[in-house]
């Protein structure tokens, strides 16, 4: 299992590298779904069977089909990507880069430094996720449904909004 | 199951999260920058996770079913807006919305 923790967490981190520099949008969101995937196995070693389910069902398959989706209908082409390659330069990202690896590499030293309590060996199970999900946390749950809810709606104004709009001013 | 440190969970987390935040600032495409601003959700909820099972308790794997709602809602809404600024504006250049005038 150990083995499958560092393999995963190393996979994870590649293709996450891949995925933010890659000037094309869906081979970027492809190496995006292989990172969660990724993700979806170190929390299943970590002994969250849940989560983990929840982050190929919702992640990698809901959220990243809507990206797909809006990807299709913004219809980048071939122009698009050279777009990206020319906003990409060294000096772009360059600067970003080093201050993030410093950042990074102060968090690994403090982390490191903090010494190794091992994980429990015994993986937490969905029922006492949901005891706890309608128990204490009842009234976070009907906050998230009422944050959906809102989502939902702001979705729908602002993409019905715009063409009502348009339509106005063409007429 | 594993027996690894909680400390080498946390540094994939926080590796994960700087990696996002590096595309956050490097990139000028709004689609991009929705994606990394995904992959520090995703980092966070990883961090709770592992911390949550360091102590046996599923209090961190409570937090990571909040943070998936709120990054879907926050993804359904982010998207909606970038399909609105490419109707107006006829492309996804962040910089292209820098005059707010209403």
């Amino acid at each position: 299992m150990n083995v499958t923790f560092y393999l995963s967490a190393a996979v994870a981190v590649l293709a996450t590298v891949l995925a933010i520099t890659r000037p094309n949008a869906v081979h970027a969101l492809l190496y995006l779904i292989v990172s969660l995937l990724a993700v979806a196995l170190v929390l299943y070693t970590l002994g969250a069977p849940f989560v983990a389910a929840l982050e190929v069902i919702i992640y990698a398959g809901a959220i990243m089909v809507l990206f797909v989706f809006v990807i299709m209908m913004l219809n980048l082409g071939a122009q698009a990507a050279e777009q990206e390659r020319k906003w990409m330069r060294l000096g772009t990202w360059l600067g970003p880069a080093l201050l993030a690896l410093v950042l990074v590499g102060e968090l690994i030293a403090v982390l490191a430094s903090a010494g190794g309590q091992a994980i429990a060996p015994r993986p937490i199970e969905p029922k006492q996720v949901g005891l706890a999900l309608f128990g204490p946390y009842l009234l976070g749950v009907e906050l998230a449904s009422m944050l959906l809810l809102a989502g939902l709606i702001g979705a729908s104004h602002l993409g019905r909004h715009g063409r009502l709009r348009e339509r106005k001013g063409g007429a | 199951m594993a027996d690894v440190p909680m400390a080498h969970g946390l540094i994939l987390a926080g590796v994960l999260f700087v990696l996002g935040l590096a595309g956050v600032l490097a990139r000028r495409n709004i689609v991009f920058m929705l994606l990394s601003i995904e992959v520090m959700l995703n980092a966070a909820g990883l961090a709770f996770v592992a911390a949550g099972s360091r102590w046996g308790q599923p209090d961190g794997q409570v937090m990571f079913v909040f943070i998936l709602s709120m990054a879907a809602a926050e993804v359904a809404v982010g998207l909606a807006l970038a399909l609105r600024l490419y109707h107006r504006f006829k492309t996804l250049d962040g910089d292209a919305v820098c005059e707010m005038r209403g």
